[in-house]
């Protein structure tokens, strides 16, 4: 697997394959049980957690819901302590507005913070095709951009790697980019750190540009905020002489004071701590201390299509915290690959079809990516209805194929229950025929759920993929219409009431 | 129209149906510990870091035995206070940081509950970069600067002013998120906090 997510199939396809790697669903598995466990600890000390996730969600929905506002209020603040801002509609946009900064300074790299939004636009192809190199200083996105990999998880986009691969690729690919691995390198994760330390920190000392995201955007006072764990995000927001920090437009938080439920949400739902090692706050330029030269880029990049629905406006709360990947039964077996995207697992299954529109193959299948058992609402720091939306967006998807000239199995199947249904004699004889298949299945088959009823086996036809995973229950012997003529009348006339 | 006004017009488009809300969020109270300045020590520890409690007559003697032996340790211009191997920071270069093996600086404020340091980067702190690049970090926080949570930090805190929160020395779980301190900052935290 290469560095791009285009191309990507439709999830059922890309989950099979997924599926079909033992030593992926064994690095998943233990990886997102450890951070539940840390996570359900860290969460448990807290008396108030319901209080602050409602705090938390009515924050992001007051911002949210008078956005313009706010972000007229934190490009003022921004320019007033110095920052440059910059707006973009998408990610060409943005992409251009880096190169030419990056460009203006002549230089040939520069250094990045972990970043969702880079991500999302492919900030580092873009520079690739000025000839400049993108250095992703975090760990886990060193890792994946050693590989050639792509990232499966907000937080941890390594986390299909064992410490063995990543072991491997270090020793492979690093001297490559700079300073090699030693060649003593063992797969202790002290070791591979320390290992990261010494290639990365010759990169820290001379780049003259830094690159960053940000996880929240006060407006009343114009400040960035980027939390962290590594030390690499301090590096680059401080030791460049210019930075660039691309932010997406839902970041914004209306005032110093709301943070607060955020800072302590965050951390706890995220990596499992009271607190993450590094949060770094600026506002704009602070004369004598860190980059001199400070760019902010707002972007868009379908986030107000995402704002135009009243129902999924509710994902632009997302802090990126990830617990909603950790806690999903279908996240935990296929891994973050198969959502096609830099945004995976429920919050991905959402976000992607809110921001891009539904009508493409592999984006309308995400909503269905879910059991909708709701485990991702229940740990959802922000109280985003994850289910609500993906039902609700399973809608739109449904609508957006109605005058589609080929259409679905499922839609012929359920004109042809419409049509059946809508006439007493029609259902009549179709249950006599389904009482009938019933009977033949149970033969036939010989598969028996527990309680004893019968099922089918894999069927072929269309109807064989929803059956590759399901048993088809046998349908009854005899209808209820049926039972009822036989038996209710019956007892109707021995009841004797009087 | 520019990209500005573009975005602009697009997100009150799509808010059309929405009521703004006009007052701020009221935060949930923080916890309100019994042992203000034990449970930040606690805290602190917890990430393992070093933290020693000691009286302000001692604490030269503590800076110093917290500093590796033959040190030469960055200090900021306002730290008020005379450490072995000294290098008062004028402006040094990345470089020059990185050759330097400590650094001492005090605190803005410390945060019980969630066992964290915030420095705001003023005198007695010094700019970023001091109290990043070096591999060693004593810090230097007094028991009246400990607050309880993070509610109380945020009403004493300038966010006009540069702020560094820390909480532990630099940690990964990048790797089957097994936490591992010592990445990127320093890999040693050592925290005096004086009575």
């Amino acid at each position: 697997m290469t560095g791009t997510f285009v191309g990507m199939p439709a999830f059922p396809v890309a989950a099979r394959e997924a599926l079909g790697d033992t030593q992926l669903r064994h690095n998943l598995a233990h990886a997102t049980g450890v951070i539940r466990a840390k996570r359900a600890a860290v969460v448990g000390e807290v008396d108030n957690w319901e209080d602050l996730r409602l705090a938390g969600a009515a924050v992001k929905e007051r911002a949210l819901t008078d956005l313009a506002t706010h972000l007229e209020e934190l490009e003022r603040m921004l320019v007033a302590h110095g920052a440059t801002v910059h707006w973009a509609r998408d990610a060409a946009e943005a992409n251009a507005i880096v190169v030419g900064i990056a460009q203006g300074h002549g230089v040939d790299e520069v250094v990045k913070v972990k970043s969702m939004v880079t991500q999302e636009i492919d900030l580092n192809g873009a520079l690739a095709a000025a000839g400049i190199a993108a250095w992703e200083t975090d760990l886990a996105e060193l890792i994946v951009q050693l590989g050639g990999d792509l990232p499966s998880h907000i937080l941890v986009p390594a986390i299909h790697r064992n410490r063995a691969e990543v072991r491997e690729i270090f020793l492979r690919e690093m001297g490559g980019a700079g300073r090699p691995a030693p060649a003593d390198l063992t797969d202790e994760p002290a070791m591979l750190a320390a290992a990261a330390r010494a290639h990365l920190r010759e990169k820290f000392l001379r780049a003259k540009v830094g690159v960053s995201g940000a996880n929240f955007a006060v407006s009343e006072t114009g400040t960035l905020v980027v939390v962290e764990s590594e030390g690499n995000g301090r590096m680059c927001l401080t030791l460049p002489e210019v930075l660039v920090s691309v932010v997406g437009i839902e970041k914004v938080v209306p005032t110093w004071a709301e943070l607060d439920p955020l800072l302590r949400l965050l951390p706890r739902s995220s990596t499992g701590e009271r607190m993450n090692p590094y949060t770094s706050t600026w506002s704009g330029v602070t004369p004598g201390d860190g980059p001199q030269e400070v760019h902010v880029v707002l972007l868009d990049n379908g986030r107000t299509r995402a704002l135009a629905d009243s129902v999924g406006r509710q994902a632009l709360r997302c802090i990126r915290c990830s617990a909603c990947l950790n806690v999903c039964p279908v996240y935990e077996r296929t891994g973050g690959h198969a959502y096609g995207s830099v945004y995976p697992g429920p919050i991905g299954a959402i976000l992607n079809p809110l921001m891009q529109g539904t009508g493409d193959k592999q984006v309308d299948s995400l909503p269905y990516a879910s059991s909708l058992c709701g485990a991702c609402f229940e740990v959802c720091p922000v109280r985003i209805d994850i289910p609500e939306v993906l039902v609700h967006l399973r809608s739109k998807v449904v609508d957006a194929h109605r005058s589609d000239t080929v259409p679905s199995a499922e839609a012929v199947a359920m004109k042809g229950v419409a049509w059946t249904f809508s006439d007493a004699r029609r259902l009549a004889r179709a249950e006599r025929a389904s009482g009938v298949a019933g009977r033949v299945m149970k033969r036939m088959f010989g598969v028996t759920l527990p309680g004893g009823r019968a099922a089918s086996g894999k069927l072929p036809g269309p109807d064989g993929g929803w059956t590759s995973a399901r048993d088809l229950p046998a349908p009854p012997a005899e209808s209820f219409r049926a039972w009822w003529q036989r038996v209710g009348r019956l007892g109707r006339q021995g009841g004797g009431e009087s | 129209m520019s990209a500005r006004d573009d975005i602009l017009a697009a997100v009150r488009a799509a808010l059309a149906d929405a009521t703004p809300e006009p007052s701020p969020v009221v935060s949930p109270v923080g916890v309100v510990p019994n042992d203000l300045v034990g449970l930040f020590a606690e805290r602190v520890a917890d990430y393992r870091a070093v933290v020693e409690r000691c009286s302000v007559a001692d604490l030269p003697a503590r800076v110093a035995a917290a500093l590796p032996p033959g040190a030469r340790v960055v200090v900021p211009s306002g730290l008020g206070l005379d450490v072995p191997g000294q290098v008062v920071d004028t402006g040094l270069s990345s470089a020059e940081l990185d050759a330097l093996d400590a650094v001492v600086t005090r605190a803005a404020l410390g945060i019980a509950e969630t066992g964290t340091i915030v420095l705001d980067h003023g005198p007695d702190q010094g700019r970023r970069a001091i109290s990043l690049v070096p591999d060693v970090h004593v810090c230097i926080v007094t028991e009246d600067q400990v607050v309880a949570d993070v509610p109380d930090a945020m009403g004493r805190l300038d966010p006009s002013r540069a702020l560094t929160w820390i909480s532990g020395p630099s940690a990964t779980s990048d790797i089957e998120l097994d936490r591992v301190e010592g990445v990127h900052g320093p890999r040693t935290l050592q925290v005096l906090v004086v009575r």
